[in-house]
């Protein structure tokens, strides 16, 4: 059993702790925003945030979660209006849509390392998590559009 | 070009309305507008008809009394938007406000006919009747305001859902509350429906943010492999060494039991013989199901296809193209033979494609459970109608006993055509007498895939003494998904047998070559080692490939631009002319293509040393609904590493009347990138009965860094709109072949184009 905050609420799983933290999330505690893609980490679908930091949930076991902070798309915003995702609607990114739980958290990562990214940084950051319906141009865009709102935010948010 | 499917209507033609009678009736929470039967209308009242639900199910909408619209959607979202486009072309004849404007996706249900999301097919098959539909709304909702507002129906308005005379205006919401919109129209009333010219169109043609976008951004999406049931079993599947003949010897699961969760182990029994070899574990949790598998040990006695490689697939393609008495013609015109012989020169050349993976990110999976009597079937799928029979001979039940409940679509690319997954979770929940939902694994996915087969083509050419093109024949030797899953679609070919029209089309192309001749070979080997699929633009994916990369040699050949030597065959002359409604202005508008592509990316310009533009051209799924489309490739090639890089893509298409530009620019974007995948970075073999990549270790589609810069174009056109969720897939990768000759002078005649073939070409050159 493993005891964790999930979204900000404390939880626990009744789950085995070498179980993956992927189905722990969707099976036990049925938020079904973060998916399953390869199950060996090398796609990004199943990202979510441990302690703030983007990680594979299907290579994570359960048990090193215990104690800690995850965060699924579902509690990155609590109105789903974060920046990245309000970026994401503006830019229509999503085709199928079915890795873009794991692309957004994974921009929440960049972002958070590289308020300005460029090109190649986004290129390094988000290689590892795969749109098969390759909606890559628009994710770009989305994240480009999401920085600039969130710069223009702590520049507003700075003044007395 | 596929008859069956298109039932009501001859080949190339979308449904007509002209049959139809439409008819508005009364329900409890405003009016059901839909399409009749034209000889069921008179002797019942629309009242009658919308309670019994006799109207056409397949095509209807509702409004109630808030205003607010609903469309009946029968397709499958997999990352098109199309109930966005289907909602548009309605929601623009009825001058409704979009901002009232819904969509529903249904269940499957036999009242709607044919459910299949695929061929590039749905706004194109719908764009008239939708029209028409949306046409006889407003129509209705003016005359029902004209008599409320006690004016002549002649000096009303209508517009955003209000209908305006002078200074006096109603609302459709009000309308609904306060009138009686009940009437029918018959075939002929229907047929005289004003629909709007394309000028007075508000919502066609103009962007709006897609329906189901904002659920796919915060986790609320629901897809097949979320449907939660209750008291569900889990399951994953020991998918057998070979994809048709295996049988269990032995289960073994002494292992797995020490598995927390771990239930049982389950060899199927498979009437519909979909599945054989099967066995399904299960488990009280997914992660216990996925463990436990990989500890059952089953033994299997497999038949003689466990032995095939691709190697063996594509030198018995060689073996059926060399037998000039092998296969079905397509195109077979007179004096092929004669025109070839009396040629003063010839060119040949083979062309080969790989086993390409659909690898759509969502794994197959699926839910069964019996409730009531009915079978219901959890999961998400494009072909609805092709998988209920099967689904209704393994559980032993009529097809009426099968119900299958709509989920988005984590990735179609045609994988999802075959529905081929839900068979399993339907066997393994009858034998246990529970629902049971069966996750597979991603390499459970890919090793039960219905993949691309690997094609061989052979290409020739026949030249006068003045260089004109005097003959041409183009054979291709591929498996064909539709002779495995569905050979009562298959037409006939002009030597009476019958061929898979998705495996041969883009052969019958455009280009005016003289005698010419088409020859579609079934790989039957191929078909009895694994179940070839449809995959994202399918016969188009590998047929372009040869006949673009070879339209260049002979421009080469020939010693003349290879755009100005497919200009010269589009003449647009003969049967390459273009009929009405879908092909106005033929190879016309396949030039016109080409002339703009060329000038947007600066065509014949200087380039620098190893780098070069390769051009490639098509008319997209099928000659019935051309999509022209072309693309040019800037590509570098580093001679030392034979490392390719495509610098730019430049695409221009003209796909008639753009219904959604946004979403058919992602269309666009999607199938040109896939387009480049396959040319460069995916692709796999067969070896030993099974494909060699199994997952994203291996197996590499692009990623973010691989997209290059592309330049996307639509010419504006107002003609029929046709498809474009595939064809841009088709003219990437010859573009790109085309673009390493002109930088190098290596010729490659194989996809996936690997470094190793360039290092290869350099030392001996094509």
């Amino acid at each position: 059993m493993s005891q964790f905050h999930l979204n900000g609420r404390a939880v626990s799983v009744e789950a085995q702790d070498d179980t993956p933290l992927l189905w722990a999330i969707r099976d036990d505690l049925q938020l079904t925003g973060t998916k399953f893609g390869c199950g060996i980490g090398f796609c990004g679908a199943c990202t979510v945030h441990l302690n703030g930091r983007a990680i594979r949930s299907c290579i994570t076991p359960v048990g090193a979660a215990a104690g800690q902070q995850v965060t699924t798309i579902e509690g990155l915003d609590p109105a789903g209006q974060h920046p990245l995702q309000k970026a994401w609607v503006a830019a229509q990114a999503p085709q199928c849509g079915y890795c873009q739980p794991g692309q957004i958290m994974q921009a929440a990562t960049l972002l958070a390392d590289f308020p300005n990214p460029s090109d190649a940084e986004i290129n390094a950051v988000m290689a590892g998590s795969l749109c098969r319906c390759m909606a890559y141009v628009r994710i770009r865009k989305a994240i480009k559009l999401a920085a600039a709102e969130m710069q223009q935010d702590a520049t507003q948010g700075a003044k007395p | 070009m596929n008859t069956f499917i298109r039932m009501d209507r001859k080949q190339g033609e979308p449904p007509s309305p002209t049959r139809r009678s439409f008819l508005i009736g009364a329900v409890a929470s405003g009016f059901v507008m839909a399409f009749a039967d034209a000889s069921l209308i008179l002797p019942a009242s629309p009242e009658t008809v919308v309670a019994q639900k006799t109207y056409d199910p397949a095509l209807w909408f509702r409004i109630d009394a808030d205003g607010i619209v609903t469309v009946n959607i029968v397709r499958a979202e997999m990352g098109q938007h199309v109930g966005t486009a289907l909602a548009r072309i309605l929601a623009d004849e009825l001058e409704a406000d979009w901002a009232s404007v819904r969509i529903e996706h249904v269940d499957t249900d036999p009242k709607w006919g044919l459910m299949v999301t695929g061929g590039s097919w749905s706004v194109w098959q719908s764009f008239p009747l939708l029209s028409q539909a949306g046409a006889a709304g407003r129509t209705a909702l003016i005359e029902e305001a004209a008599r409320l507002m006690g004016v002549a129906a002649s000096a009303c308005v209508a517009r955003d859902s209000v209908v305006r005379a002078g200074e006096r205006s109603i609302t459709y919401a009000d309308i609904v509350k306060r009138g009686s919109l009940s009437r029918s129209y018959s075939a002929d009333e229907l047929k005289a429906m004003p629909i709007k010219s394309a000028a007075e169109r508000r919502l066609v043609g103009v962007d709006t943010q897609a329906i189901d976008i904002p659920d796919k951004i915060d986790g609320r999406a629901i897809y097949g492999i979320d449907a939660q049931i209750d008291g569900v079993v889990h399951a994953r599947p020991k998918v057998p060494p070979t994809r048709n003949g295996s049988k269990v010897v032995s289960v073994d699961d002494s292992a797995a039991r020490s598995v927390k969760g771990y239930l049982s182990s389950l060899t199927l029994e498979d009437p519909s013989g979909t599945v054989p070899g099967w066995v399904m574990v299960f488990a009280n949790s997914t992660a216990a199901a996925i463990k436990a598998a990989d500890l059952v040990h089953v033994t299997w006695q497999s038949d003689d296809t466990a032995g095939v490689s691709e190697h063996d697939l594509l030198a018995h393609a060689a073996k059926l193209i060399g037998d000039p008495a092998a296969g079905a013609t397509v195109v077979n015109d007179e004096g092929v033979d004669a025109a070839f012989a009396a040629a003063a020169s010839t060119l040949q050349h083979d062309y080969t494609t790989a086993s390409v993976l659909h690898f759509q990110l969502e794994p197959i999976n699926a839910t069964a459970l019996q409730k009531d009597g009915i079978w219901e079937i959890h999961t998400g799928n494009q072909w609805q109608s092709l998988i209920l029979p099967t689904l209704a001979k393994a559980l032993g039940v009529g097809e009426d006993k099968v119900i299958m409940r709509t989920y988005l679509l984590g990735g179609g690319f045609g994988r999802r055509l075959n529905g081929d997954y839900a068979v399993p979770a339907a066997l393994a929940a009858k034998a246990l007498g529970k629902p049971v939902k069966m996750t597979c694994t991603r390499a459970d996915d890919v090793r039960f895939d219905s993949f691309r087969s690997p094609s061989l083509q052979r290409l020739r050419m026949g030249f006068d003494a003045a260089g004109k093109v005097v003959a041409m024949q183009h054979d291709a030797c591929a498996g064909w998904p539709t002779e495995v899953m569905v050979p009562s679609f298959m037409p006939k070919g002009k030597n009476g047998r019958p061929y898979d029209p998705f495996a041969i089309a883009g052969a019958d192309h455009w280009y005016t070559v003289g005698a010419h001749r088409v020859r579609a070979i079934s790989n039957d080997l191929a078909n009895r080692a694994f179940r070839p699929g449809w995959l994202r633009s399918v016969g188009p994916g590998w047929t372009n490939w040869a006949l673009e990369s070879f339209v260049d040699e002979a421009a080469h050949k020939q010693g003349i631009d290879p755009l100005a030597f497919r200009l010269n065959l589009l003449d647009a002359t003969g049967g390459n002319a273009g009929s009405a409604p879908n092909a106005v202005g033929g190879a016309k508008r396949q030039a016109a293509v080409l002339r703009r592509v060329a000038e947007i990316s600066g065509w014949g310009g200087a380039l620098p040393k190893g780098t070069g533009l390769g051009i490639a051209t098509s008319f997209g799924q099928e000659r019935g609904m051309p999509t022209w489309v072309t693309c040019v490739a800037r590509v570098k090639v580093e001679p030392a590493t034979g490392v390719v890089t495509v610098e730019k893509l430049f695409l221009v298409a003209d796909a008639g009347t753009i219904v959604h530009p946004d979403g058919a620019m992602a269309q666009m974007e999607g199938a040109a990138l896939w387009g480049l995948s396959m040319a460069l970075h995916e692709g796999t073999r067969f070896e030993s009965g099974q494909v060699r990549d199994t997952n994203l270790d291996t197996y590499t589609p692009l990623r973010m860094r691989d997209v290059p810069e592309m330049q996307i174009e639509f010419l504006p056109s107002t003609e029929a709109a046709v498809g474009l969720g595939e064809p841009a897939t088709t003219v990437v990768a010859p573009a790109i072949g085309n673009a390493i000759f002109a930088a190098v002078g290596i010729r490659v005649r194989h996809i996936p184009i690997r470094p190793r073939a360039l290092l290869d070409g350099v030392h001996k050159p094509a």
